[in-house]
């Protein structure tokens, strides 16, 4: 399949003498979200096998309280809905919007971790910390983990402020808003899975 | 090249030779007394020669392409296009799935007939024999027969030993490699494995999963008698002074090198049980399998009353 | 303020430790001296330390391989003198417990800190250039990749003289690596030298995936990549999806040593099993990862000296995504012992059987390639053949204990070590041998003394079966591995010929050291000054030797498989362009080095429980990665002129080349096709 090598030198060659660098720093950002997923599962199996290693102890239906669950899957799925905001006023080009949602979703963010940790310090206060059995040390990393993916989110979108208001919507920066889009959004992707996993099949 | 590739040859098979020379009888995997090994040296057998059939036609190619194409020799034809030939990636494709299908079915009906958890059955009552490994030796119960022993296991030739086997440390594997397969030793569960020797002899017990600094003394000799014999050993043990209760458990239990045999005339009932159940404990102290029995308000109520 | 560190954690009483490590000090010292004495400490900043350029980085990645052999072999050479003394009543002259650190060591090295990096570092050199690019998809990426795995490779080596190595295995099987069975440093330090080096390999994946499904020359599809570059692609994905498997169950197994967690622990609910599992649901693939891009070395050199295409293209890319994606669902083999059903067990033991008929496949793809070839027997092709022929009996050992009941009575024996080592070292590293002397001209600018390169593999050829040969028979004769003393001396006279063939093996690494010596006094008559040296098919030989930072002053247009041969075939190779663009690199930076600095003092700290500085270490990465995040101006321009400067200079060279054909000299290989 040979083709005529003058015609395609003048065109492609042109392309790939300067690389799309966002088009390639979205697709890897991808990719690492790929292995953070892979990262998840393998948390989320080893929490399958230790779900009912309560070693004497309490269970998720002595734990957990569901409508405190539910509260916090709202803040959390809200906040997603305002990043998309985020992005609309970013494709708009209107920087104070932009600043304006994103101060909204790290709020939202925020109170999500804070009820976690508020979550995390009364059972650990209770003497139901995550040294008590294999299902708390599965429960506390899993969830914990995700808090921890979150909690660097938020430090993410605190710098991102910070650019914004330093260069304005530059090109560079958009590109690193849509990839914090993609983490934000995967994370609560995962939290559905938490949440399913966890604490509606724990208390059933 | 061609020269040392002779030499290269000659060594390797006189490696193996030599090796082998020395007699089958030394190499307990190739000799080995009793069915489940006997089974699994078949196997062993079987494999190595299906795969010959792949493994000589590359040894002949690799040396006669290397000599015959090498660049100094003109006579050859020189083909540098000629890098695709259905024929040949057909049979390339097709010889080793047909070897490994072959393999496949062999080793998945052996797989089952050699499951470690079958029992043998030949007639005769099995003695059930619970095994424990330790820091670092091993300690063989005779439930039926009240009796236990360190380091050393007795029982009668082409008679089904059933082991229940555990641990009370970090994981380890039971292994008299003459008599056939191993299996792990893992705290808190129980594995079990059947074996029987076809003939009387002393043969070599191990632990083949590292288990830290004493692993490499984790010996013991299995020495398998006469069904005679093997009653006679057991009246020997029960002369011994020594009891294995509670208390001379926990010393027992203790990181030790070098544990010499020993011999236990009377046994804690259950005791193997009970060291499963020490890991199944929950934080208040008290065991799974009580709770399942009791269920645990009630055992809540019980420890507040005792104190 | 030290955490748990003090003077005790020297090991005084360890005196082969203490010669090792006052060794490396003085060793360290020296070279230190010399880079002052030379006056070369910006230059090494400027250009090595702090380069982002992808030929640079897999230097530095096959310098730290080649260092961390040695490391590695001199434990291989203690555990076979160990073996070769103990037998009986002897003791031998090493301590069970600095014999179990040694055998840790030298797994978790051999595999983490020599094959990787050298796979990498080789991915490194050769696969952008194959693809025509001119680097990778993210050069600071791959900086920050290559300081991480030099941060876990220093953590090891600090191992030596403060502290100790793990004793549990380059597995860390749980318990045994709990606090309850092994409360010293060692775990640790097996814990974090193995975690930083795994994030290191992540990132080199993703990396290395777009810039092969980005960043190829206008006209290479997929099916016209080179297959080192296919190779490498699917070695990438193994990468990609078996890491995190790992970084969770380290992570999982700190959490049990550090907050007394109980994922792996033997009571209060923790399932050791899981660890197993885990730990080898990346291991399994780890191996392929190791395997894979040899596969692909063994066939870019069988079709270079073979002068012929490779044989069976499509076929051996098929294979290499069938080994890819079996190796994902094989894990199990490493335990059929564990007491899993037949069930189970006959399915991995099938699927373990059939990643043997994708490989047997290539075998016999190399084998037709050299068919009705004309072969020039450089040291290259001597691994190569060296490889195909040794390489398969390892292969049949495998099937062997691909089948449950034959690994019941062979698991954990001398066997299996015979089995794992046929397929590395043969297999694996013999590839990484042939890669580095095949691209050795290609990044440096002058060739291996071909000589020495020839002794060395007969020194590691005869080594190998002298050193492992035996061991099949021993594992039959039922001696377990990891043995530090043995009562059963019918196991002694093998272990005697296992270490002359250690022996051995040390004068091949000897004789490298001097081929690598030799070399550089003589670089003047070896210099490749054509950029093609073998008659290359591919188009990393179209650039100069080294090449420009640049790598092409305009990217090639592909058409066909073999680019550069097809380029050759058709008389347009070295065409000079009629005009030159400016071209964008990417601009060096510290930050890589920086971030790789800190982490080892993370690693350090948290090993030695020095909190306040594992946060200080910790929030110095986050506000590195912050800077960087930050810093949009990353790149600088070479403006056409300079480039088109460049590329005359080079051109002079070839054409002085072509025209006086010199062909004295044992090394310079048989004259060249005229361009």
């Amino acid at each position: 399949m040979t083709t005529d090598a003058s015609t395609i030198d003048s065109v492609r060659t042109e392309e790939i003498e300067h690389p799309d660098t966002i088009a390639n720093q979205a697709f890897g950002f991808w990719l690492y979200l790929m292995s953070d997923l892979v990262l998840f599962a393998t948390i989320f199996a080893t929490f399958a096998v230790l779900r009912h290693n309560y070693a004497g102890g309490p269970t998720g239906k002595d734990l957990f309280h569901l409508p405190y669950v539910f509260g916090e899957t709202m803040v959390l799925l809200f906040s997603s809905a305002t990043y998309g905001l985020v992005v609309l006023a970013m494709r708009q080009g209107n920087k104070a919007l932009v600043l304006r949602w994103l101060v909204v979703t790290f709020l939202l963010g925020l109170g999500f971790i804070s009820m976690e940790i508020n979550e995390f310090y009364h059972l650990i206060l209770d003497g139901n910390g995550p040294g008590i059995s294999g299902f708390l040390s599965a429960f506390f990393t899993l969830v914990g983990t995700h808090g921890t993916h979150v909690a660097f989110g938020l430090m993410w979108m605190a710098v991102m402020m910070g650019q914004i208001i330093a260069k304005g919507l530059t090109s560079p920066v958009q590109s690193r808003l849509l990839r914090l889009s993609m983490f934000w959004h995967f994370l609560d992707i995962v939290w559905i899975g938490v949440f399913t996993v966890v604490y509606l099949m724990g208390v059933m | 090249m061609k020269r040392h590739r002779c030499y290269f040859l000659v060594g390797l098979s006189s490696l193996w030779v030599i090796a082998f020379l020395g007699g089958c009888s030394r190499i307990p995997l190739l000799d080995p007394k009793g069915p489940v090994g006997d089974s699994e040296r078949f196997l062993i057998i079987a494999a190595f020669v299906l795969m010959l059939i792949v493994v000589i036609p590359v040894f002949i190619m690799a040396f006669w392409f290397a000599r015959k194409y090498r660049a100094s020799n003109h006579e050859t034809d020189y083909a540098p296009k000629w890098s695709r030939s259905f024929k040949l990636e057909l049979t390339i494709w097709l010889v080793p799935i047909a070897i490994v299908t072959a393999l496949g079915i062999l080793g998945a009906i052996e797989t089952y007939h050699l499951d470690p958890y079958k029992p043998i059955a030949n007639g005769h009552k099995p003695v059930a024999i619970e095994a424990v490994s330790l820091d670092w030796k091993w300690l063989f119960i005779y439930p039926d027969r009240n009796i236990a022993t360190v380091n050393q296991l007795v029982f009668p030739a082409k008679v089904p030993l059933s082991f229940r086997i555990t641990s009370d440390t970090v994981m380890t594997s039971f292994f008299i490699p003459r008599l056939g397969s191993q299996i792990y030793a893992m705290a808190g569960m129980e594995t079990r494995l059947h074996l029987m020797a076809a003939e009387p002899g002393t043969y070599e017990g191990q632990n083949q999963q590292f288990s830290g600094k004493g692993y490499s003394d984790m010996f013991f000799k299995a020495i398998a008698v006469s069904p005679k014999e093997f009653e006679a050993w057991v009246q020997k043990a029960r002369q011994s002074p020594d009891r294995l209760d509670l208390a001379q458990f926990e010393k027992l239990r203790k990181p030790s090198l070098g544990c010499p045999v020993t011999y236990f005339s009377s046994v804690r009932p259950e005791l193997f049980d009970r060291i499963i159940d020490k890991y199944a404990k929950t934080r208040d102290g008290n065991s799974n399998a009580m709770i399942k029995k009791f269920g645990s308000a009630q055992i809540k109520a019980a420890a507040s009353e005792g104190n | 303020m030290f955490g748990r560190l003090s003077l005790s954690a020297i090991p005084f009483d360890y005196h082969i430790t203490m010669i090792a490590v006052g060794g490396s000090i003085l060793l360290g010292l020296a070279i230190l001296a010399l880079i002052t004495y030379y006056g070369k400490w910006t230059y090494l900043w400027k250009e090595w330390l702090t380069s982002v350029d992808h030929k640079k980085i897999g230097i530095m990645y096959i310098i730290l391989a080649l260092v961390m052999l040695l490391r590695g072999f001199s434990d291989a050479i203690l555990m076979r003198s160990q073996q070769a003394i103990a037998a009986g009543t002897s003791q031998g002259f090493l301590t069970p417990d600095h014999f179990n650190q040694i055998f840790s060591a030298h797994g978790t090295i051999m595999i983490v800190f020599m094959a990787m990096p050298f796979l990498v570092g080789l991915m490194n050199i050769a696969v952008p250039q194959q693809i025509g690019a001119r680097d990778v998809a993210f050069p600071f990426m791959n900086s920050l990749s290559l300081w991480l795995t030099a941060a876990g490779a220093l953590l090891v080596m600090v191992s030596l003289g403060l502290g100790e190595f793990s004793k549990a295995g380059w597995s860390g099987y749980a318990p045994l690596t709990e606090l309850k069975y092994s409360p010293g440093t060692g775990t640790d330090y097996w814990i974090w030298a193995f975690q930083i080096a795994g994030i290191g390999s992540l990132l080199t994946s993703i990396n290395f995936l777009v810039t092969i499904i980005k960043m190829r020359a206008p006209g290479m599809s997929l099916m016209r990549m080179p297959i080192f570059v296919w190779t490498a692609s699917a070695t990438i994905l193994l990468m990609l999806f078996a890491f995190p498997v790992l970084t969770a169950a380290l992570a999982m197994l700190t959490l049990d040593r550090y907050l007394g967690m109980h994922f792996f622990t033997n009571s209060l609910g923790g399932n050791m099993m899981m660890y197993v599992n885990l730990f080898w649901m990346w291991g399994h693939p780890e191996v392929y990862i190791v395997i894979l891009p040899a596969f692909g070395i063994f066939s870019e050199v069988v079709a270079t000296f073979s002068g012929k295409r490779l044989f069976g293209y499509t076929s051996m890319v098929w294979a290499t995504a069938a080994i890819m994606i079996l190796s994902f669902v094989v894990w199990l083999h490493h335990f059929f012992t564990m007491g899993a059903s037949p069930d189970v067990n006959v399915f991995f033991g099938i699927t373990t059987m059939m990643i043997a008929v994708p490989t047997g496949v290539k075998v016999f793809n190399w084998l037709f390639t050299m068919y009705r070839g004309r072969i020039r027997f450089t040291s290259p092709m001597y691994w190569t053949v060296g490889f195909i022929v040794t390489f398969v009996i390892g292969g049949m050992a495998g099937v062997l204990l691909a089948s449950p009941p034959a690994d019941y009575v062979l698991h954990n024996s001398l066997f299996l070590i015979a089995h794992f080592h046929n397929m590395l070292i043969p297999g694996a590293l013999f590839g990484f041998f042939a890669g580095y002397t095949y691209w050795f001209p290609k990044a440096i600018g002058f060739r291996l003394n071909e000589e020495w390169g020839k002794r060395a593999f007969w020194c590691w050829i005869i080594g190998f079966y002298l050193a492992f040969m035996p061991l099949y028979v021993l594992g039959f004769m039922g001696m377990p591995r990891r043995m530090d003393h043995y009562a059963n001396t019918a196991w002694h006279p093998l272990l005697l010929v296992a270490a002359s063939g250690a022996g051995v093996i040390l004068l091949g690494i000897f004789s490298q050291m001097v081929q690598l010596f030799v070399s550089i006094r003589e670089r003047n008559t070896a210099r490749d000054l054509t950029g093609d040296p073998w008659d290359g098919r591919t188009l990393e030989w179209a650039t100069s030797s080294p090449p420009a930072v640049y790598n092409f002053a305009r990217i090639p247009v592909v058409h066909d498989i073999d680019a550069f041969a097809d380029m050759k075939e058709k008389g347009i190779v070295h065409q000079r362009p009629d005009r030159y663009h400016d071209i964008r690199m990417p601009k060096n930076t510290a930050k890589g080095f920086v971030i790789g600095a800190l982490t080892f003092l993370f690693g350090f700290a948290m090993i030695w429980y020095i909190w306040w500085l594992a946060i200080v270490a910790a929030v110095g990465i986050l506000i590195t990665v912050i800077a960087r995040a930050a810093d949009d101006d990353t790149e600088y321009t070479i403006p056409a002129a300079e480039v088109e400067q460049i590329e005359s200079r080079r051109y002079r060279e070839t054409a002085s080349t072509a025209s006086s054909h010199l062909s004295g000299g044992e090394n310079t290989p048989e004259p060249l096709p005229q361009v």
